[in-house]
């Protein structure tokens, strides 16, 4: 018997393994990086990622219906890691959408070597830059990717303020490095990189400092524990508040909620896409996660307090993404807006609390899915070897290539909200339940921003259709097998969660509840 | 009454959706492989609907072993929303099993004759395909084995009507028609939705057998709405008044599609209706009699204006909206007159497709005129086509011993049967019908093949192909024989279905009919030849008020611009001026106050790191004041 063992720990190594596989999968990719010749290099790295989170998911599902912590003395659980309904769920959504997300990461038909650079290290326009363009793209993004991903998984279990903020930065540094990593258009791409970083890093340090008033505030960082102060510490609520405050636009900026959203279209538009359709998938789902998570189990006795300000953030993002997206001429930065107002629906199943956590966790599976096939179509729309990413552009696709388009005219209808496709359905539960919580004002607006929202969407499937392509129209590349998998994937799921929505209802129904709540 | 229980579909019966399937399967080929598929896309479709046939004979034969007489197959469930389930099942049952030899029979001989008729058309494989379509959604109308079922092959033989009719959509005539016939089906269809929620409302089911054995506690008023939305619809789909405008103009399409969807198959589907439908409708006497009135009604006026018109395919379009008036008739009158009317409705289906396919082949000779005054003496010239067209003319005006003789004298002979004075005014009016019938048909044939030739000059009259002349024939034998052998036959085949009928007795014997059909037959025959025998004028002369009202349709088309077109307009343009100042201008001001804030906005997206992370401090600031704000409170 061991130390550990004598002192009462118990760990739930079955309830751990979904991050063990993934964590110990990104080590041996470095590894791999290490041992493995060039040459076969992508072939390994794609199994591993792709094995390593189809192992993940599996494990995930193994642990359905858990309702404790990972780590216990003497039988009582300490909140560091917590698996429950909503973290496994999202644990599970996470690893899904992961594996598409890598798929498209590891496509290289559609330009020669991939979209991403062989050595970052190389000055952005230089002759060695331009001479690296022709060989293939570096395969450390799988093991960033999953390192990524990993710290995601713990970020949505995590049941205190010091893990949780752990996971945030271990999600967060491989995605700011990948960010930088685009073959072309190196410079914008950096700059995305290091803007994300400067002020990732920001809102960081407002996350630590928090994290200390509320430690102050409630004399630990167990997120339950937090709630219970909130009843009874004698401490000032001057702290508690001021800690929330921080805590809360930390886990925003993540988020994108207005007026934290700024570096949002930027980044996007920078890294590479399918960078971009990992973070506009996955770090939206672990954002919200972490976000359900504080506010439902850390903040529900001072709900009084902060619903005003966070009301007012809901409607400022709901607001805000829809009409800073009605103006735009470039399809990655409408869907940064678009993504801006989504996360402004999001925040109506945070602030409805209880009663919304099922259908905010279906609307995350639902959107991660959509716009992660919508993004991997915009990397097959090409002009010569670049991305045609402006919308004149795409201007009578539906002639060139009817396929491309009608996938497109889908996903933008799904994104538009519109019955038969899961942007209907998710935005009708979540609303759904709002209502319930009695959160009628949010619904209201949060209509009032889809209908706005629905116009710029309406118009890329007017674009498609209704226009004559230009001569020197872009063309659509033919995708392999991967980024082929990656829209039939997201268009299935689209797809099937507006039609016959219910399995997964039921499911997110029965995952609804927190530990500890 | 007994309960009605279908059982289970065994053996070769469970392949009953295979027969969907099939001419489901050759259409979908045909429209996705697109120009690869024109080479051979025709045969392909010629083989779908014969195997189709193929399959319908033996399983019709199968179904005759059966002690019930009936096979239900369960294939999915459609939709199961608290108490309401809706499934997705077949019923092959002796009424099912004589409509799919029929649409399948006829059907394959008309796809054979298309073969031909359309080889010289560009669209040939689209007309192969969307023929195919017809054929899978008709035949999903008549196995459907409940409402919902029947009314999705309702939609769907609506649907490949109007593909058909509109076909040669470049022209104007043929895409008007197309719409026309689409939209008022489509009102009519109504009726049949408002009936099934009456159903779901009063019954909680559309399946046939728990509506059926649920109606008798139906109560008189349910009952009545349920009849009267059902003959709506049915009149609608069956061209019968007050819906009877779209038929006539239907034969804008290819003659094939004349044959087999606008005079053998989809607009006898209101009587099929009717007959499946025939415990409801025997429930009430009140709707039994709008039947019959719509039947008695539609007979005669489908005969009036079939004598004043000159084109053949629309003498024959009004002449369908007269024969389906017979089959109204008989299925209003009820009892053993329900299959009467089925009887009439399946010897129809092959002397009318044999008359279309014959004023194809006619067409076909002449370059496609129509206009019967500009024909005569083609006797000599199309001597097959003459001969299955006389065989025909011969079974329509129903002569002893060809099939109408032994279809349409015992729907006479049962209209005379009903009780007191309507029974004399019904039989009277099916009486006449047939005298006008004998006329206006014995004008068609005696213009066309007899007298002298009034051909423009251009053509140059020839017999048409055997893949033409074929499919005439066997439609020929059909036209003389089958009345006969259908009449005792299937009649007992149909009892399992309508009960026991019994012999009525009423005004006039059944002897009595039959001598006063043929003498009026003879009479109406004789007259129409001794005026036409020697050819008509090429312009038409003035006429007294009878005929001018039959060269306008008895007015329907006028009361149809007035009471729908002109509100109709009036109200578009009234919406069309709202839309266009009051709702754009709405929407467009609306989108371009958004538009302006979103581009003043995004002043705010400087591109500056150091602006975005003001904007994130301002946003703490702000939400820490509006926290602290709480507490001072």
């Amino acid at each position: 018997m061991n130390e550990a063992q004598q002192a009462g720990l118990q760990i739930d190594w079955a309830g751990l393994a979904p991050m063990i596989i993934v964590f110990v999968a990104a080590f041996l990719g470095l590894l791999v990086e290490a041992a493995v010749p060039k040459g076969r290099r992508l072939v390994v790295q794609v199994s591993l990622a792709v094995l390593a989170l189809a192992a993940a998911f599996a494990a995930v599902v193994l642990n359905a219906g858990k309702n404790s912590a990972a780590f216990e003395i003497e039988g009582v659980g300490i909140g560091s890691v917590v698996l429950d309904g909503p973290g496994l769920f999202l644990q599970g959504t996470l690893a899904m959408l992961a594996i598409i997300a890598v798929l498209l990461l590891a496509e290289r038909r559609t330009t020669r070597g991939g979209d991403f650079v062989a050595e970052a290290a190389v000055v952005a326009d230089s002759a060695a830059d331009k001479a690296q363009r022709r060989e293939d793209g570096a395969t450390e993004i799988f093991p960033l990717t999953l390192f990524a991903v990993g710290g995601m998984m713990m970020f949505v279990t995590a049941g205190d303020l010091l893990t949780m903020f752990v996971a945030l930065e271990m999600l967060s540094l491989p995605l700011y490095l990948l960010c930088g990593l685009a073959k072309r258009r190196r410079l914008i791409s950096q700059e995305a990189a290091l803007k994300y970083f400067l002020l990732g890093a920001f809102a960081s340090a407002f996350y630590v400092y928090g994290m200390a008033m509320l430690y102050g505030f409630a004399g630990t960082v167990d997120l339950a524990g937090i709630n219970q102060a909130g009843t009874d510490s004698g401490q000032p609520r001057m702290f508690l508040y001021i800690g929330v405050a921080m805590i809360a636009v930390a886990m925003l900026f993540k988020a994108a909620a207005v007026p934290f959203h700024m570096w949002t279209p930027d980044v996007y538009t920078g890294a590479p896409t399918p960078v971009t359709a990992l973070m506009a998938a996955c770090v939206k789902v672990a954002a919200f996660g972490g976000l359900l998570r504080v506010f439902n189990v850390g903040l529900a006795s001072s709900a009084w307090d902060w619903h005003l300000i966070l009301t007012v953030i809901a409607v400022a993002t709901m607001l805000g993404g829809a009409i800073f997206a009605v103006t735009q001429r470039n399809i990655k930065r409408l869907l940064a807006y678009s993504s801006i107002a989504n996360a402004g629906y999001l925040l109506i199943g945070v602030i409805a609390l209880g009663e919304a956590v099922g259908q905010t966790m279906f609307y995350l599976a639902a959107y991660g899915f959509t716009v992660i096939a919508a993004f991997a179509v915009v990397s097959l729309v090409r002009d010569g070897d670049e991305e045609a990413t402006h919308l004149a552009r795409w201007a009578g696709l539906g002639k060139k290539s009817p396929g491309t388009a009608v996938v497109v005219t889908v996903l933008m209808l799904a994104l538009a909200g519109l019955p038969f496709t899961s942007g209907f359905t998710a935005k009708f539960s979540l609303f759904t339940a709002a209502l319930q919580a009695d959160e009628l004002g949010l619904v209201i607006v949060g209509v009032i921003s889809s209908a706005i929202l629905a116009f710029p969407y309406l118009k890329v499937v007017v674009l498609l259709w209704l226009n004559e392509p230009a001569p020197d129209a872009p063309t659509v590349n033919l995708p392999s097998p991967m980024a082929g998998t990656v829209v039939a994937a997201g268009v299935a799921a689209t797809i099937i969660l507006g039609v016959a929505p219910g399995f997964l209802l039921d499911i997110v129904d029965q995952a609804s509840t927190f530990l500890n709540t | 009454m007994d309960e009605i229980s279908y059982a289970p579909a065994e053996g070769l019966l469970s392949l009953a959706w295979l027969l969907i399937a099939l001419p489901a399967f050759g259409a979908a080929v045909l429209l996705l492989a697109g120009r690869r598929a024109d080479k051979w896309g025709h045969w392909l479709g010629v083989a779908t609907i014969g195997g189709a046939f193929a399959l319908a004979l033996a399983m019709f034969s199968s179904l005759a072993g059966l002690d019930n007489k009936s096979a239900n197959l369960d294939l999915f469930t459609i939709l199961s929303v608290g108490d309401l389930d809706i499934e997705a099942n077949l019923l092959f049952d002796p009424l099912s099993a004589v409509f799919c030899l029929l649409i399948t029979g006829v059907g394959f001989l008309i796809h054979v004759y298309a073969v031909g008729y359309m080889s010289h058309d560009p669209g040939r494989r689209k007309f192969f395909a969307y023929f195919n379509l017809f054929a899978a959604a008709m035949l999903v109308l008549v196995l459907g084995g409940n409402y919902f079922m029947t009314f999705i092959g309702w939609e769907g033989v609506g649907l490949a009507s109007y593909l058909l009719i509109a076909f040669w959509q470049l022209k104007p005539a043929a895409a008007t028609a197309g719409k026309k016939a689409f939209l008022t089906n489509r009102v009519a269809d109504v009726g049949f939705l408002l009936a099934m929620f009456t159903m779901i409302g009063a019954l909680g089911t559309v399946d046939f057998a728990e509506v059926f054995n649920g109606a008798a506690s139906l109560s008189t008023g349910m009952s009545l709405a349920i009849g009267l939305l059902l003959l709506a619809a049915a009149c609608g789909k069956s061209g019968q008044f007050p819906f009877q405008t779209w038929l006539p103009d239907a034969m804008e399409g290819p003659t094939p599609v004349s044959a087999l969807i606008h005079a053998a198959t989809m607009v006898t589907a209101g009587v099929y209706l009717i007959a499946r439908s025939h415990v409801i409708f025997s429930l009430n006497p009140d709707v039994q009699t709008a039947v019959v009135i719509v039947g008695a009604l539609t007979l005669l006026f489908g005969a009036i204006v079939g004598c004043a018109k000159d084109d053949i395919k629309r003498v024959l379009a009004w002449s369908t909206v007269s024969q389906i008036g017979y089959m109204f008739l008989a299925v209003g009158l009820g009892g053993g007159a329900f299959a009467l009317g089925i009887i009439h409705l399946l010897a129809h289906g092959f002397f009318k497709a044999g008359l279309f396919l014959g004023s194809g082949s006619v067409m076909h000779a002449m370059n496609d005129q129509t206009d019967i005054r500009r024909f005569g003496g083609l006797w000599r010239k199309m001597p097959l086509t003459y001969a299955t067209f006389a065989a025909g003319w011969l079974a329509i005006i129903g002569l002893f011993p060809f099939s109408g003789f032994w279809t349409k004298d015992p729907i006479i002979a049962s209209a005379f049967a009903r009780e007191g004075w309507q029974g004399w005014v019904v039989g009277g009016a099916a009486l006449l019908g047939a005298a006008l019938t004998a006329f206006y048909m014995t004008r068609v044939f005696v213009l066309t093949f007899h007298g002298p030739k009034r051909w423009t000059p251009d053509v140059h009259p020839h017999e048409s192909p055997a893949i033409m002349t074929v499919p005439l024939i066997l439609l020929g034998l059909g036209s003389l024989g089958a009345g006969g052998l259908m009449a005792s036959s299937v009649t007992t085949w149909l009892t399992p279905v309508f009960g026991e009928s019994h012999e009525v007795h009423g005004h006039l014997s059944h002897a009595q009919v039959t001598v006063a059909t043929t003498i009026v037959v003879v009479l109406g025959a004789g007259l129409g030849w001794f005026l036409f025998r020697g050819g008509t004028d090429e312009v038409p002369h003035a006429a007294a008020w009878p005929v001018r009202a039959a060269r306008a349709d008895l007015g329907g088309e006028a009361v149809n611009r007035g009471l729908f077109e002109r509100p109709s307009r009036l109200a578009a343009s009234a919406s069309v001026a709202m839309d266009g100042r009051v709702v754009d201008g709405a929407v467009n001001g609306l989108s371009a106050a958004i538009g302006g804030t979103s581009r003043r906005l995004l002043v705010m997206q400087t591109g500056f790191v150091r602006s975005y992370a003001l904007s994130i401090l301002s946003g703490a600031v702000i939400v820490v004041a509006a926290l602290m704000v709480v507490v001072i409170q």
